[in-house]
């Protein structure tokens, strides 16, 4: 609800953590995020809604949190780069460690994001599946090659484990 | 030989921080008290500053204002020569040139006061081309606007047109391109007269950064320091620029009293940051009836924007590597960098060399078909051979097989196959294909004595504890420097990757190991590394605190032992240059480069001859590059490097008006996805190179060399374009393809 300056609070959960976030209506979820929350491992990287290396799962759904306004994460379920990794890695991270997916890391937190996404809807990801699911996520190192790796090798990992 | 970490795929060393998003990026830092910093940069390519206006809205009072004035020493960014300003004070040389500094506690207020200067700027003529520079009407730097220009020759080019069998030529060009690191520039300055000046920053070189405060502040080197923060993507376009955004920090720092904080929106990075140098290559190609090459005439420009900067280190790469892996006994390669009144161009991976080698690997395709050759059958019957000598006059004393690497990657490629099959059955379909492949070299560290000059230095340090610290000034740019040397000091010293610590680059603690740049860190830091491991291994032994065969914690004990007897345990070691190099200033002729990597790279494309969509469906990357230390981190350096040369051959298109790029958002200036890039299959062949740490020698720049010429080769083969220039976008193939059908 908007304040005497404008200002709203925005009740959601984050990484599983019901939290009150302030600020003025149109504030970016990016700089919420980074700047109240300090969970600095969302990215920015054009502020356009082009890199992806500020992705943030939003209810389920993959979204650019530079073009999130804050007024819009009322009562949502926000999961960043930071809740990933419970007690360990999660597969996915494992498999871009174990197979080059990161270099210089910048887009690293949002790709992760993006193929945890990805596999939420396609558990067993086709080539073309991985390439469209990411598609949305700029990366300058890698040449993506690394990265359709790990998350296949990510999926291998998840269906042994089950 | 047996080895336990080099070869070995060793999980990058600062993986889990990246994986996790616990990795600090410089926009991750904040400072008590810190203020925010932003540039109010020139409108206008050139002219003359006459005012600076402060519209009266904004509570000026509150701001922390720089001008040129406030410098407490030289006005520059001091690299080569000192001849770019670090604030103009009376003229502008080129569109969005920095003229005013402000800095505030808060962001948005900052954005809206940076609006509200406004500079008075009265327009003097500007030049934006090659050709405008060279035609002298405007004189915009030294005498005649030329930076540098080298003149290479080897035989006489002269005395072979006349009998020759066939003359060749053509015209060549490549745009600008961005390097697109997807972290943007980046730093934090604290900085008065008590405590000196610190800057941490996104930087690929802190030691370039050093030089330019120190004569900016007019400082001693003790009191700047330089700290690297980790460094999302760099390329080049992190190797000079960061002098300049380090200096600005640094004087609102000091004027402030304040922390100050400038990072770059993406817009401000692209129209206002480094490019590659947009180029233009002219050949003349003597060559006989039966396909040898008889002489090679080069001529190449690059456009270095208004300053000079490194264009003539970028402009002598591009010249020596003019001329390939081909052994021609006539060469002249005349070349020179000019100025306009564009931003500066500077460092991108390749350095020049991925200019002038489109140029020549497109050329030899033309050449080919002009004598009735298939491409592989001309390049064969030209490639260097061990002994030959190559156009600068250089023996080639590594075991290069140029036609082993060909075969190989022709194999891996299904080259004669497919062509003749895509001939076929290009007949009457839309969508055309074709292949077409590229064969070239790159040198690996500085040109000429440039490592002799530079004389590089690294330290290794072993704690009570029995850990080794590497200390250089190395610095990690997502391209595997830290997990490298972990890897080469652990296989020398004998002991795990994970009891090396790579200490994060800081001029108070690291010396100068040159910069970060040019294919160099494996080979020639790498190799102090190693050297360092080994003496301080040798140390050990002779002082019999270890035994010829030892473990982790024998070392341990050994390191703790001496470091209790005779103090700390340091191996400090200074590059020294291999025996028997020598290269000529004047002549420009010897030994280039103390390696090479050699290449071949084959490209398959499917063009649609109704939209002109280009879409390249498969790659295969062939190199030799002596040992490969991390095979997985070395193929994602030639991966990322394909990528980044398919935007270099297809999309990525820098749009100027008035020398001031217009398309400076993601949006319009188009960078491959992941839908763009095809299965990239790389192949290694090693070849073990003496000099290098564990034999291994450069590739990081590499893959930019060929990928854009094997792709307008492929392109040519799919539709019979002709093509000239890069990139293709559907709009230029239009037109090429218009030329073939007039």
């Amino acid at each position: 609800m908007p304040d005497s300056v404008g200002k709203v609070r925005v009740h959601c959960r984050v990484n599983g953590r019901a939290v009150i976030l302030e600020g003025h209506p149109m504030a970016r979820l990016l700089d919420v995020l980074r700047d109240e929350l300090r969970l600095t491992g969302t990215k920015e990287g054009c502020g356009e809604g082009e890199c992806g290396a500020c992705s943030v799962e939003m209810d389920g759904a993959l979204v650019n949190s530079c073009l999130v306004p804050l007024m819009h994460a009322e009562g949502s379920e926000i999961l960043t780069i930071e809740g990933v990794a419970r007690e360990r890695l999660h597969p996915i991270q494992q498999a871009f460690l174990e197979h080059g997916g990161t270099q210089c890391g910048i887009c690293t937190p949002g790709m992760i994001l993006a193929a945890l996404n990805l596999l939420s809807r396609h558990p067993k990801p086709t080539e073309t599946e991985i390439r469209e699911g990411l598609a949305g996520n700029l990366c300058r190192c890698t040449g993506y090659t690394k990265i359709f790796e790990s998350v296949l090798q990510a999926c291998r990992e998840s269906e042994r484990g089950s | 030989m047996e080895t336990r970490f080099i070869g070995k795929s060793v999980q990058r060393k600062e993986g889990p921080e990246k994986v996790t998003g616990s990795a600090q990026y410089l926009d991750d830092l904040a400072f008590p008290g810190m203020l925010h910093g932003a540039t109010v940069r020139s409108p206008i390519p050139r002219g003359r500053i006459r005012a600076i206006n402060f519209r009266p809205h904004i509570p000026w009072n509150e701001f922390t204002i720089v001008r040129a004035a406030d410098i407490p020493c030289k006005n520059c960014v001091a690299l080569i020569i000192d001849d770019q300003p670090c604030l103009a004070a009376e003229v502008v040389n080129h569109a969005e040139e920095p003229v005013l500094l402000l800095a505030h506690p808060d962001k948005y207020l900052l954005e809206e006061a940076r609006r509200a200067v406004q500079i008075e700027i009265e327009p003097l003529p500007a030049v934006f081309t090659i050709e405008e520079s060279l035609a002298r009407k405007q004189i915009i730097w030294g005498n005649d606007n030329v930076f540098k220009s080298f003149l290479m020759e080897k035989g006489d080019v002269d005395e072979v047109w006349a009998s020759a069998d066939l003359i060749v030529e053509g015209r060549y060009e490549t745009g600008a391109q961005e390097q697109l690191y997807i972290e943007p520039q980046g730093m934090i300055a604290r900085a008065s007269e008590a405590e000196g000046v610190t800057v941490w920053g996104s930087l690929q070189c802190p030691y370039y950064v050093h030089k330019a405060l120190m004569k900016l502040f007019g400082l001693p080197k003790e009191r700047i320091r330089v700290v690297q923060t980790e460094t999302g993507g760099g390329f080049g376009g992190k190797e000079e620029y960061p002098s300049m955004l380090a200096a600005h920090a640094a004087l609102l720092a000091w004027k402030s009293g304040k922390p100050v904080k400038i990072v770059y929106d993406r817009a401000e990075d692209m129209v206002a940051t480094t490019k590659r140098h947009p180029s233009q290559t002219r050949h003349r190609t003597a060559v006989a009836r039966d396909g040898k090459i008889l002489a090679m005439d080069i001529d190449f420009t690059i456009d270095g924007g208004a300053y000079q900067t490194l264009s003539p280190v970028v402009l002598s790469r591009g010249t020596i590597h003019a001329a390939g892996p081909y052994n021609c006994p006539n060469v002249r390669v005349r070349s020179r960098a000019v100025a306009t009144n564009a931003p500066p161009h500077g460092a991108f991976r390749g350095f020049g060399a991925p200019q002038s080698v489109f140029a020549l690997e497109r050329h030899l395709d033309r050449v080919a078909q002009a004598v009735g050759l298939a491409p592989d059958e001309l390049r064969r019957r030209n490639f260097i051979r061990e002994g030959g000598t190559l156009a600068f006059g250089q023996i080639v004393r590594e075991k290069v097989d140029m036609e082993r690497l060909m075969r190989r990657a022709f194999d891996a490629s299904d080259y004669y196959a497919k062509r003749s099959r895509f001939e076929s059955e290009n007949v009457g379909s839309v969508i055309k294909k074709g292949t077409g492949f590229a064969a070239f070299l790159h040198g690996a560290g500085f040109t000429g004595s440039g490592e002799e000059y530079l004389a590089s230095e690294a330290l290794l340090e072993a704690t009570p504890e029995g850990r080794v610290r590497v200390l250089a000034g190395s610095t990690e740019m997502g391209q595997g420097t830290k997990t490298i040397f972990s890897q080469i000091a652990a296989e020398t010293l004998g002991i795990g990757c994970d009891r090396i610590d790579i200490v994060q680059p800081d001029t108070a603690d690291v010396p100068n190991s040159g910069p970060t740049v040019a294919s160099r860190t494996a080979m020639i830091v790498g190799g102090l590394v190693e050297s360092a491991a080994r003496a301080m291994r040798e140390t050990l032994l002779h002082a019999g605190l270890l035994k010829p065969r030892y473990d982790s914690i024998s070392f341990a004990q050994a390191c703790n032992r001496y470091i209790g007897q005779f103090g700390p345990l340091r191996s400090f070691v200074k590059y020294q240059h291999p025996q028997g190099l020598h290269w000529d200033d004047e002549k420009y002729q010897g030994d280039a480069y103390s390696a090479y990597a050699w290449a071949v790279y084959v490209a398959e494309v499917s063009v649609d001859m109704r939209t002109a969509e280009i879409h390249v469906d498969d790659f295969v990357a062939v190199q030799e590059v002596g040992k490969v230390i991390n095979p997985t981190l070395a193929a994602g350096q030639i991966e990322g490097g394909v990528a980044q040369g398919i935007g270099l051959a297809l999309y990525e298109n820098v749009v100027w008006q008035q020398g001031r790029m217009v398309n400076g958002q993601m949006t319009n200036y188009i960078m491959p996805t992941s839908m763009d890039v095809p299965p990239i299959r790389v192949l290694f062949e090693e070849i073990p190179y003496g000099h290098g740490p564990a034999g291994a020698k450069g590739i990081g720049e590499l893959p930019l060399d060929g990928t854009a010429p094997a792709i307008a080769n492929a392109i040519a083969h799919a539709t019979g374009a002709d093509v000239r220039r890069i990139p293709i976008t559907p709009e230029v193939l239009l037109e090429m393809l218009e030329q073939v059908h007039a």
